[in-house]
């Protein structure tokens, strides 16, 4: 797992939460709430999905590590890592 | 006292698993075309249901589509819908100044059934349970949906009221733009309810959920081999305005509202007692200043159960017997039971009639039960009325609650 494959994860998990959003130009480093409609419930859906569908937990305090998709990539590659080195 | 404003009905939107349109609904109930599907029902396999095929995206994001609820996708048509028939000019209207009052059967079954089985999936930890569950499953849900799509900032709310609730909707409605606390009011009913396996199971244990090899006939009330109701959504929301106020915008005015009751039997969760419907006819006939020769036209709520037909068709008899002008039918033949929207789709469906002339059947009797005959009910072919000036529109439901709204043709006495 690469940091290019989690933010795919990551743009999949969007793709499916807010249907309406044109994905295909997002800013790695620029903030997701600022490039796309995303509200809070939003990023709670992310939380989920990862929960769900990768089995990676999200504390709350942490959440604000998914501002973009670069810090996403920083902060879940090594939960992917640790899960895949189970 | 000055007399209290008059209302009327200035537009309406549906979704009927037979029409997307008023006009639609209408052409298939006039040539008798009743449309419901067999669906996969959690837990209970195949079941005769009535399903809606409207498209959603027509008035929503796909994004408020996942994050609502079927009822409030529902609600969202009609609404917008009613609000293109009515000719009001949106974008000049005070918004805070509209009212949403929608009736419902019952409300959250569908999500919490949804997400009992999503962690049903992960050992049914809590952690995987949404956290839209809540505003989902509030019980304004589906008017609070339209509002927030339209842009609505005046009052809204859900009128829970059984199977009664489409005439609740609209009596609330007209209530309200009485008093004064709203100028325009979208109204009626709606239902999500073929999504609960609950409803289905609740329904076949009690010994009224309805079957047939052929979908199409397992709701045929007043048949005397009916075998109970067949389950259904849709929705019926109209356009409500205080009379001075449509004549001033040169509205078209589809009815006026005439005269309601609400009342409760007291005596039986789900037993109808048809003394009590009987009184809840004639007083809606009383407050509408109106005999019952003066209604043309008697919508009834029968679901085709096996005892709910009698006790109808009972009352019916008591208040209409000696009444040569009236006509009986029933819609739930075509589309089965919209539960919370069926009153305001079962009025929709015969509003047509202050214009066309004609009475639509109930459909589906194949040898007509002894104790459901009525005098005047229509049977399995539309019928030419002389006149059609008024219609009286029964909605009952559990726990004994009883309606009837009586609708006018507007500019007769």
């Amino acid at each position: 797992m690469t940091k290019e494959d989690i933010k795919k994860v990551v743009l999949d998990i969007i793709s499916d939460i807010a249907p309406d959003e044109d994905l295909s130009s997002v800013k790695p480093e620029v903030r997701l709430r600022d490039q796309l409609s995303l509200d809070s419930m939003d990023f709670l859906d992310i939380v989920m999905e990862l929960r769900k569908k990768h089995g990676i937990e999200v504390p709350e305090a942490d959440y604000v590590q998914l501002a973009s998709l670069d810090s996403c990539a920083d902060y879940l590659l090594p939960k992917f890592q640790a899960k895949a080195g189970k | 006292m000055s007399p209290l404003p008059r209302i009327v009905i200035t537009g309406v939107g549906l979704t009927a698993p037979n029409g997307n349109s008023l006009a639609e609904f209408r052409a298939n109930l006039l040539a008798g075309k009743a449309r419901i599907a067999e669906i996969e029902v959690r837990h209970m396999g195949r079941q005769p249901a009535g399903v809606c095929d409207f498209d959603a995206t027509r008035w929503q994001k796909r994004k408020e589509i996942r994050n609502g609820t079927r009822v409030g996708s529902i609600s969202i048509w009609c609404a917008r819908e009613a609000l293109a028939d009515s000719g009001l000019v949106w974008d000049s209207l005070d918004r805070s100044r509209v009212g949403v009052y929608l009736g419902i059967t019952e409300h959250g079954n569908v999500e919490t059934e949804n997400e009992i089985h999503n962690i049903s999936q992960f050992a049914n930890d809590t952690k995987y349970w949404t956290h839209h569950h809540n505003p989902r499953t509030v019980a304004n849900n589906p008017a609070g949906e339209v509002t927030m799509n339209m842009g609505i900032t005046g009052p809204h709310y859900t009128i829970g009221a059984a199977c009664a609730a489409g005439n609740a909707g609209l009596i609330q409605a007209a209530q309200m733009l009485q008093l004064g606390e709203v100028d325009v009011a979208f109204a009626g009913g709606v239902s999500e309810s073929i999504h609960t396996f609950g409803i289905f199971a609740g329904f076949k244990n009690q010994g009224a959920l309805g079957s047939h090899p052929e979908p199409a006939k397992a709701s045929r009330p007043f048949d005397r081999n009916r075998n109970g109701i067949v389950i259904s959504e849709g929705g019926a929301i109209y356009v409500l305005e205080r009379l001075d106020d449509a004549l001033a915008r040169g509205a078209r005015i589809l009815a006026e509202i005439a005269g309601w009751c609400i009342n409760s039997d007291a005596t039986d969760a789900v037993l109808p007692n048809p003394d009590r419907q009987a009184e809840c006819m004639r007083l809606a006939l009383r407050r509408a200043g109106m005999n019952p020769a003066d209604v043309h036209l008697v919508s009834t709520h029968a679901t085709a159960t096996a005892l709910g037909d009698v006790q109808e068709c009972k009352a019916v008899r008591e208040v209409f017997s000696g009444c040569p002008g009236t006509f009986v039918n029933n819609t739930k033949s075509f589309i089965g039971h919209c539960m919370g929207a069926a009153g305001a789709l079962e009025l929709a469906g015969n509003l047509p009639s202050f214009v066309d002339g004609w009475v639509h059947p109930t459909i589906n009797v194949e040898d007509l039960d002894p104790e459901c005959e009525v005098p005047g009910l229509v049977v399995n072919r539309p019928v030419r009325a002389p006149k059609i000036d008024a219609i009286l529109n029964n909605s009952f439901g559990m726990l004994g609650i009883n309606s009837a709204l009586i609708v006018k043709k507007y500019g007769v006495a």
